[in-house]
């Protein structure tokens, strides 16, 4: 329009666009803050795996059910056997937010599986180094009536991220599914899968009626801190409880179901004395926020002091245990710097916060949020941004970086 | 002609008139700075393409009617349901959302867009930076 000035359009987003235009403002606040020597590692992403679940199915290693799948969703397999409630779909706000639904957008390469495309997409896009990605379509599975159903799922979907998806893309990690409710099947899949190239840890999807600190699990856990693999705790919604049901609104359930599972799992993990048993196994709690582990820490030190007859395998405070796990960034609640402040000092963020994005979901944190908090120093921000993960996921941090790590 | 907020410098032509009357909003960078171009009727709105939530790219998302609830004479709520005649632009980040007529966030929290002084003349659209 102007001989003088430079003047390109830039396009209407909606759910088609190519993830690199949804994101191009990533690459632009880094070169703007220039953290192009920042080692960047998202350690919580999802991948378009409803839309692949046709293509999953095919892994199922039961020919019955696989056969019986290709009968649901109008013959297509799409949401075979998922017992999927509406939580999610709720995500992209009546429309308003057009990647909280799915990442519709074109991709002619067909070299490799779609999924792997858009992991690259989001990788380039956001400057990562890694990214650590999660099961979507698994994330309400504990809940499944079936208990066999969960097993078989949980196996097809591991095979085919580890035989079809991270061959691909050395960027890529996963931490693979647990089927918790059945805790022998959740041993096998450790034995199975362990050490199985880009497989970075075990992941136990928090929506689920099971105590963690259950005879049965120990097992799982001695296995895991054996081999020096994180287990990972990574919420979700329950819209079904008798407490959730009351609310009516998906952000006053998403508000509080995302951290009342993790809250009860952490409860029983510590008092119970998991840490005490298992003191090497790394322990992660994934995608609950942070502004509840000080409330947690204090409430729990709170009533142990005066219950220790309770809690007898316990040598530290509750908080102390809590101070020795890890958390994730994301959502990061920020509306109050100070009480942020505060609740990063309070689970030693330094060494114990990892940065993560939950791309593409409705409520994704990007690196610039990390890098902007003003009380971090450098090397606080470069250990949350991507230090941290190097050390729980035994990474190995490029050349080009190692200088500042 | 609506001239929307903001004090600036250079006058650049960003955009032909009967061009943003036909798309109603046009997103351009010029010389790097990002900004919106809406119009509403016959007003004419510029902003920042800049969230400021998290950076994101405001003025590229959907552009929808605002909700209220209502209520009745005793405060039972009838329900949510759009506000007429409103019009927001909704940043496809997260969802933040902007009256487009004032660069308010639209509801509480005291978040506003950045705006430009806009200017047509000779069927060209200038926006002052």
């Amino acid at each position: 329009m102007s001989d003088q000035h430079k003047i390109s359009e830039l396009p209407i987003i909606d759910a088609f666009t190519h993830s690199g235009d949804i994101l191009a403002k990533v690459g632009q606040q880094s070169t703007e803050r220039r953290m192009d020597d920042y080692f960047i590692v998202d350690v919580d992403s999802h991948i378009g795996d409803a839309e692949a679940w046709p293509e999953i199915l095919k892994y199922i290693e039961n020919d019955a059910t696989r056969e019986a799948a290709a009968f649901f969703g109008g013959g297509t397999g799409r949401g075979a056997y998922i017992n999927s409630t509406p939580g999610l779909q709720l995500q992209h706000v009546g429309g308003r937010i057009p990647h909280g639904a799915a990442l519709q957008e074109k991709i002619d390469d067909k070299s490799v599986p779609r999924v792997v495309t858009l992991a690259r997409r989001a990788i380039d896009a956001m400057g990562l180094s890694y990214q650590v990605f999660f099961p979507s379509a698994l994330l309400f599975l504990g809940m499944h009536p079936v208990r066999e159903m969960e097993v078989e799922l949980a196996i097809a979907y591991n095979r085919w991220i580890v035989e079809h998806v991270l061959p691909h893309e050395p960027r890529m990690k996963a931490m693979l599914y647990l089927p918790f409710n059945t805790p022998e099947a959740a041993e096998a899949m450790v034995k199975r899968f362990i050490g199985a190239k880009g497989v970075v840890g075990f992941l136990v999807t928090s929506t689920r009626y099971q105590p963690v600190h259950a005879n049965e699990y120990m097992r799982v856990y001695s296995m895991l801190e054996e081999a020096g693999m994180p287990i990972g705790f990574h919420a979700h919604h329950n819209w079904n409880n008798e407490y959730t049901k009351q609310l009516n609104r998906f952000l006053s359930m998403h508000a509080l179901s995302f951290v009342l599972s993790n809250m009860v799992h952490l409860t029983n993990w510590v008092i119970n004395g998991l840490p005490e048993r298992f003191p090497k196994l790394k322990v992660m709690w994934i995608e609950s926020g942070l502004a509840w582990v000080p409330f947690l820490m204090q409430r729990l030190d709170h009533e142990y002091l005066m219950r220790v007859s309770e809690a007898p395998l316990l040598k530290r405070l509750p908080s102390e245990y809590m101070q020795d796990m890890f958390y994730t960034v994301q959502p990061m609640e920020a509306t109050n710097m100070k009480l942020l402040e505060g609740t990063l000092e309070a689970i030693k963020a330094e060494t114990q916060l990892l940065y993560a994005s939950d791309w593409p979901h409705w409520d994704f944190d990007v690196p610039s949020r990390v890098f902007d908090l003003p009380f971090l120093t450098e090397q606080s921000k470069r250990n949350i941004l991507g230090g941290n993960a190097a050390k729980v996921f035994n990474l190995e941090i490029p050349d080009r970086y190692k200088a500042k790590y | 002609m609506m001239i929307s907020g903001g004090a600036g410098m250079a006058e650049v032509l960003v955009v032909r008139q009967a061009d943003l009357l036909e798309a109603r909003r046009k997103v351009v960078s010029v010389d790097g700075v990002e900004i919106g171009i809406f119009q509403v009727g016959t007003d004419i709105y510029a902003w920042r393409n800049h969230c400021p939530h998290q950076g994101g790219p405001a003025c590229q998302g959907k552009l929808m009617k605002g909700v209220e609830e209502r209520l009745t004479e005793d405060k039972q709520s009838l329900g949510i349901h759009y506000k007429d005649d409103s019009l927001n632009i909704i940043c496809p980040w997260h969802g933040y959302e902007f009256d487009v007529r004032t660069g308010r966030y639209d509801g509480a929290g005291g978040l506003r867009l950045k705006g430009y002084p806009v200017t047509v003349r000779d069927g060209g659209v200038y926006v002052t930076l």
